[in-house]
Formats: C-alpha cells, sequence, structure tokens
C-alpha cells in the first residue's frame, strides 16, 4: 500500500472519529439544555464549548452564549475548522483520496453521508431539528463503521483505519476529562455540588458511557468512579486502557505483516509499562491533569512514529 | 437548421415504424407506465450521486462537483454494425500505432511524400526526446478513442481519434451499471454485449506491455494529477477495478534505475504507468520544470527501457485535427488497403484556395482549432451570429494553419427521455480500443454523448452534453 494511501485511511478516520465525539458532546450538551433552566444555560454551553476546545474559536466571534448559537458554531460555521460540517469534509476528502484501499460500501456510506450532512447543514440550524440532525449525525458515523467491519478486507489499510480511530478517541477522552477536571468549576469549594455532579453526568452523556455506569455503579455518580470507569475500565470501548489495547493490537498486526517493529511498536510497549497495574488511586496521587497530560502526549507521539514508520509522507 | 427529416433518426424509420435494433426495446418501452419511468429518471440521479460519479468543471470553484446529466434511454447498435464498425477501428488503430513508429523513426510516409513535415515539426504534441525510441512491445497508443458519428443506416464517419489520454470509460461502465439497477428485466429480455469486464481487458493489456526488466507478475499504477483533476473520478474508478495503485508524481521516485512507489514497506518498482498527466507534465527535468504532478527522471528511466507509460509520451500528434485531416493517406500508407472507416470531409485552411473557400462558406462550415479540444475554440457556421462570425474570420485569417473547416455533419438523433416523452436529439459514439503487442481488443460498446439541448450538435459535457447507455446487441 502507498504510504499516501495509509495516511488518507488514517486521517479519515481520525476526523471521523472528531465528528462523532463533537456530536456527542452537543447531545449531551442538548440534553442538559432541555432540563435546566434559563439561568444557568449560558454556563452549560460554555462548559461544552470548552470541552469541545473551541472556546477561544467561539469567543472571538460571539460574546455571549446562547443554545442556538453554540450548536450553529459547533454544527456549520465557517470559521470553525473543527466544525462538524468541516469534519465530514475531511472524511469524504481522504476517503476520495484512498477511494481504491476502501470497499464499495464504505465509499457509498462515506459519501451519502456527506451528501445528507451538506444538505442538513445547509443553512442554520433551528431548536425544532436541532436533535433529530445531531441524531443523524452520529448514525452517519455508525454507518461508516458498519460498512468497514463487514466490508474491509483485514489487511494493513484497515489497521491503519483503526490506529486512527483509537488513537483520536484516546485524546479526545482525554482531553475531555481534563478540561472537566481542571476548567470547568468555578471554584474548587463547588467539587460534589450539584453544578459538579451535573458536569459529571454531562461528561458521561458525552462519551455514551451514562448507561454502562450506572449498569456497574449502580448510579453512584462520583468524580473517582468516574474516571476509574473513563481511564481504566477495560471493557468500556471508549475507556483509555481499552483505546490502547486495541492500538496495541493494530500496531501489532502492522509489525506482523511488515515483518518487521518500528518506532511505534516501542512507544506502545513504554506507553503499555506506564497503563499496567495502574489503580485510580495512583492516578490521583500522580495528579489526574499531570497523568492526562502524559497520556496525551505518549499517543500523539505513537501516531507521529505510525506515520514514520510507514512513509506516510515523502 | 431545419426540420428533424434531414436527420438519420436511429430508433425510427421514416415512417415511424421502429427500426430493428430498437425493436426490443421499444416493446419493452410501450409497456412501461410513464409516472413509473419518470420515478426512475430522478432515480438515476440519486445513485450517479450516491456512488460519486462527478467531475470538476475547469474554472469554478474546486469543491464544485458536477454530475454529467444521464439520458435513459439506450442508443442500441445491432451486432452486424458492430462487427463493421470493430473492423474499421482496428484497421485505424494499427495504422496509428504504425505511423506513430514511423514518425518517431524513419519518417518514411514523409519521405514518400504523402504528408508534409510541417505537419509534426509545427506540432506542440511532438517530442523529439522519442526520437529513435521504440516503447515495450512496440506499443505507442495503448488506449484509444475513436469518436464517430453516424449520418445514415450505413454510414458512419470517424470525427476524431484520441491517442492522448482519452477519458469517458468509467461513464460507460457505470451507465451500464445504472440502467441495470434500474431495469433489470430489460436485460433479461434483451440480450445486450457486456462491458463491465474492461477493466480487467485493460489491466491485462496493459500488463502485456510490460518492459523486460520487470520481474514475476507486472506491478501497473494509474498515475493522476490529484483530487482536484476533473477526471479523479475516473482514476480513481479505474485503479479500484483493475486493482491497481493510483499514484500521484509525489508518491513516485527515481531509485536504482527504475521507477518506484513509495509505499508503507519502503520503495517498490511499478513496471507501467497509465498516466492520466499530459505530457508536458510528466517529467520535470524534460519537459515543463515547473511541474509538481510529474516524475524528475522518468523520460531517462523510460528510455533505457526501465517502464511502460501508457500512453507513450508524444502521441499526442495524432490528436491533431490537421493530421487528423491526412488519416485516409495513413491508413491506407501503413496497411495497404482503403480505409473502411471514412473521415468526414476536412478542409485545411494552411492550404491557400481552401482558405478562401472556407472563409467564403463560412456560414456552412464547422470550424476547429488543430490542437483543440472539448468543444472549446470552435465555431458552428450555421447556428453562429454574425458578430461571432466575423469575429472568427479575424482569428483564422491571423493563422490560418491553425484552423480546419468540415461541413456541417447532419448527426443521427437517437430519443432521449423528457417530460413530455421521447424526443429526438444528436449524438455521437467513442468506443474504447486497447493495444497490446499481439492484439486490438474493443470492449463492444462505448460512450454515447449526446446533445440535450434541441436542435444543438455540440455533445461535449462541457458544454451541456449528457451521456446514456451504449448496447451492442448479440447476434
Amino acid at each position: 500500500m502507498l504510504g499516501r494511501t495509509a495516511n488518507g485511511l488514517f486521517w479519515m478516520f481520525r476526523y471521523l472519529e472528531r465528528a462523532e465525539n463533537t456530536a456527542r458532546l452537543l447531545d449531551a450538551g442538548l440534553r442538559m439544555a432541555l432540563t435546566r433552566d434559563l439561568v444557568t444555560a449560558e454556563e452549560e454551553w460554555r462548559s461544552v464549548i470548552s470541552t469541545a476546545g473551541q472556546r477561544t474559536g467561539y469567543e472571538a466571534k460571539h460574546g455571549t452564549y446562547t443554545g442556538m448559537q453554540a450548536w450553529n458554531y459547533m454544527l456549520r460555521d465557517k470559521d470553525n475548522p473543527a466544525s462538524i460540517l468541516a469534519m465530514f469534509g475531511q472524511v469524504r476528502q481522504n476517503a476520495r483520496l484512498c477511494r481504491n484501499a476502501i470497499s464499495g460500501e464504505l465509499w457509498e456510506a462515506i459519501n451519502e453521508n456527506w451528501l445528507v450532512i451538506k444538505d442538513q447543514l445547509a443553512k442554520p440550524v433551528g431548536e425544532n431539528r436541532v436533535l433529530a440532525t445531531v441524531a443523524s449525525i452520529r448514525r452517519a458515523g455508525t454507518l461508516a463503521h458498519g460498512a468497514m467491519e463487514g466490508s474491509m478486507l483485514r489487511d494493513e489499510g484497515y489497521h491503519f483505519a483503526q490506529a486512527g480511530t483509537f488513537i483520536e478517541r484516546g485524546d479526545s477522552i482525554a482531553r475531555i476529562l481534563d478540561i472537566k477536571y481542571y476548567l470547568l468549576l468555578p471554584s474548587l469549594s463547588y467539587v460534589g455540588s450539584s453544578l459538579d455532579t451535573g458536569q459529571w453526568d454531562q461528561v458521561l452523556r458525552s462519551v455514551s458511557g451514562d448507561r454502562a455506569y450506572r449498569w456497574l455503579n449502580a448510579g453512584q455518580i462520583d468524580a473517582r468512579g468516574i474516571c476509574d470507569f473513563l481511564i481504566l475500565d477495560d471493557c468500556f470501548p471508549r475507556s483509555l486502557a481499552f483505546c490502547h489495547s486495541e492500538l496495541r493490537a493494530n500496531l501489532a498486526a502492522l509489525a506482523r505483516l511488515h515483518g518487521k517493529e518500528g518506532l511505534s511498536n516501542e512507544l506502545m510497549r513504554e506507553a503499555d509499562t506506564r497503563l499496567s497495574d495502574l489503580t485510580i488511586d495512583r492516578v490521583f496521587d500522580q495528579g489526574l491533569h499531570e497523568f492526562l497530560l502524559e497520556f496525551m502526549s505518549g499517543n500523539a507521539a505513537i501516531g507521529n512514529a505510525i506515520a514514520q514508520d510507514y512513509r506516510f509522507l515523502a | 437548421m431545419t426540420g428533424s427529416a434531414e436527420f438519420f433518426d436511429e430508433m425510427h424509420d421514416a415512417d415511424g415504424g421502429v427500426r430493428d435494433a430498437y425493436s426490443d426495446y421499444c416493446t419493452w418501452f410501450d409497456e412501461q407506465k410513464t409516472g413509473l419511468l419518470k420515478r426512475k429518471h430522478a432515480e438515476a440521479e440519486t445513485n450517479f450521486r450516491k456512488t460519486g460519479i462527478t467531475f470538476n468543471v475547469y474554472g469554478e470553484d474546486e469543491a464544485e462537483e458536477r454530475l454529467i446529466p444521464f439520458d435513459m434511454v439506450p442508443r442500441v447498435i445491432t451486432a452486424a454494425e458492430w462487427r463493421k464498425l470493430t473492423r474499421g477501428i482496428e484497421q485505424r488503430v494499427s495504422a496509428l500505432n504504425a505511423f506513430m513508429h514511423d514518425l518517431y523513426h524513419r519518417q518514411e510516409i514523409i519521405r514518400a511524400g504523402r504528408i508534409p513535415e510541417r505537419l509534426f515539426r509545427d506540432n506542440a504534441a511532438w517530442l523529439p526526446n522519442m526520437v529513435g525510441f521504440t516503447p515495450p512491445g512496440g506499443v505507442y497508443t495503448h488506449i484509444v478513442g475513436i469518436d464517430l458519428v453516424r449520418t445514415g443506416p450505413d454510414e458512419f464517419y470517424v470525427l476524431e481519434d484520441n491517442a492522448r489520454t482519452p477519458s469517458g470509460v468509467s461513464y460507460m461502465l457505470e451507465n451500464r451499471e445504472t440502467m441495470m439497477a434500474m431495469f433489470p428485466e430489460l436485460f433479461m429480455r434483451v440480450p445486450v454485449e457486456q462491458v463491465s469486464d474492461y477493466p480487467r481487458r485493460l489491466a491485462k493489456s496493459l500488463a502485456a506491455c510490460a518492459p523486460a526488466c520487470t520481474k514475476g507478475k507486472p506491478t501497473v499504477a494509474v498515475l493522476t494529477p490529484g483530487i482536484y483533476n476533473s477526471a479523479y473520478f475516473e482514476h480513481a474508478f479505474l485503479a479500484d477495478q483493475m486493482g491497481a495503485e493510483l499514484v500521484e508524481g509525489s508518491d513516485l521516485r527515481i531509485v536504482d534505475g527504475r521507477v518506484q512507489m513509495r509505499t508503507t514497506s519502503g520503495f517498490q518498482p511499478v513496471d507501467v504507468i497509465y498516466r492520466r498527466v499530459d505530457d508536458d507534465f510528466l517529467d520535470p527535468l524534460t519537459f515543463n520544470e515547473d511541474s509538481v504532478l510529474g516524475v524528475p527522471g522518468i523520460m531517462d528511466v523510460y528510455r533505457s527501457g526501465g517502464v511502460t507509460i501508457a500512453n507513450a509520451p508524444g502521441t499526442g500528434v495524432a490528436d491533431d485535427k490537421a493530421i487528423y485531416s491526412f488519416m485516409p493517406e495513413i491508413v491506407e500508407f501503413y496497411t495497404g488497403e482503403k480505409p473502411l472507416l471514412p473521415n468526414v470531409e476536412t478542409h485545411r485552411c494552411a492550404e491557400e484556395e481552401t482558405l478562401k473557400y472556407v472563409l467564403d462558406n463560412l456560414e456552412d462550415l464547422v470550424v476547429k482549432e488543430v490542437h483543440g479540444s472539448g468543444g472549446y475554440g470552435m465555431l458552428i457556421g450555421p447556428a453562429a451570429s454574425k458578430k461571432e462570425l466575423e469575429e472568427f474570420r479575424k482569428k483564422i485569417v491571423a493563422k490560418p494553419e491553425n484552423y480546419i473547416a468540415q461541413p456541417t455533419l447532419s448527426l443521427s438523433t437517437c430519443p432521449i427521455f423528457t417530460k413530455k416523452g421521447l424526443a429526438p436529439r444528436h449524438v455521437d459514439l467513442r468506443p474504447f480500443v486497447l493495444v497490446s503487442p499481439d492484439k486490438i481488443d474493443i470492449t463492444p460498446g462505448g460512450l454515447t454523448r449526446v446533445a440535450l439541448k434541441e436542435g444543438s450538435l455540440v455533445v461535449n459535457s462541457s458544454q451541456g452534453g449528457g451521456t446514456k447507455d451504449t448496447w451492442v446487441l448479440k447476434d
């Protein structure tokens, strides 16, 4: 496979994951907005935009936080390079680039998604259709993943795509946790308050983990329990531990197919050492923020090493 | 342009009866409800959008992707007609290939005084670097599109030879896919020759032209200018269907005297490059030094036999319309036979007396630039305004050798489906021809282009033309 094609597959799935994660965040924000009063709405939307990492861009454009402005910014604003519309454009562009390395079913899923989403986001999205729009965006992601699982050859291309998915997902979860823990609460005295639990609830929803967490913890919402779940639970498909274990498997498969290991496999082993036998107490002793920063930089380094090992760029 | 009676209608005869070629189709058509057909018509467009068969229009927003309109009434050719066409095309294509070899070697045809030397000396597509070099297998024109027009029951003419990089074959394939998806029952009732194995035939034909240094199974790659090229969809489609790599110039590099592609496990040699990049951009060291689409040094590798480039650089000479005007002589010179497929009568403005004739009869003629393509830079006399005629007259007088003129042809018509039912529109036909050292292979079918505007004779997609599925009937 061409290095450029591998790069295309890797980024196609990173962008798809990023678009889906933004849609999940937005979905969680919208549900929250339905159950809260207007007084706290501004605070909620600020937290949604911050968690998506889009605060600087948003505030450069808007002075206040309202639902309509916030979701339109995240969904379709031309000045927002991380809008869902821009992400899906990138997904399709990369799919076009590596058209002969993906199955027809996957291409058609991506292309159809793009046509539908482009159409839905052609005009500003009002209250009456925002939930349905976000739902259809999330379905678009599900359709693409389903088409891939059911039709793609399990060759190196599949593993590059999967590596892109899990690197992006790990990064996104770590970022959400970090922002929640260090930026969102006005001050430490709010820890344990209803604002605090409300925000943790939102974090769980935004990674589609609320139901799984309730099932495992009988509804007990506390920071330590949620961090344990999102960092270390190896059954939950959006935990850091799960992302790493998938990434490890994909990198091992790539090394096997190429008959040799590279820097990415080496860095993966180092990351494994850091995560193995880890408990949530040790994470908090080290400091959650420091732990998450270390995770994100390790994750990014693995991504760069993959690009280097497999000649993504000339 | 007067009434349609003066044009040959491929579906109906003068008394309104259905011709043999279309009898099975028309029987089926008459059984269909109009409402259903209208729905199917809309469905076709959705299908094309879904599969992403789009082309980018030059000069428009880069992100803008357009569909070429598809008409769901097939263009039908009988087995007997096709056999005749096939013989004529084979003859013409083998003459073209021999002509290319001669032009870049002994130039016997010029020594014999059959064509003037200036024809290729003045030709921008002529490549001095090709002189004295024979491509692997002696093949110059690996893929050729011959544009045909019809004027009567037994009258087909060649309008143009596309020996550079003929495009449109993806439409031949996707039009058929769409027709089969929409009207499966039609294909159970009418025996139509398959076109779907074209990519396999192409892969086989290209592999047969691999250079002698190839080890094992030849590696074939499609070289595209990239995602913003108007025909990118076709490049990706063909690579996918052939199971070949789709490469850009930046993926290729000369390593150890071979053209190699950057794969995830290092550089690997490419044996055959089906390039969809023009000669000018192929090698910045030899041609356009600003080109970022090509591969520096590829021409040196090519000349030392390290790679096959399809089509061979320099074959664009044959696309020239001044060369075209000599095709009857060229066919006869190399095959020793009279051409089976006639040319359209062509007046060369470079010749003084002819120029006078052209200027005197401008309003009845079609005038084309000798190097032009895509329907650009041409004048259709009968459809032009006084002002357009005068402006074109000045251009011809200023540079007569740049123009040829042809009579306005009575192009045949084939019905298209409109809101008001079937309506005749002018069509042409581009069959696709594959050349390998021991074989000329013509896929039974081709691209039928249709002028969608009533009365229009311009079928080019860049000028509002559409396409149809082309059926060659089985015996």
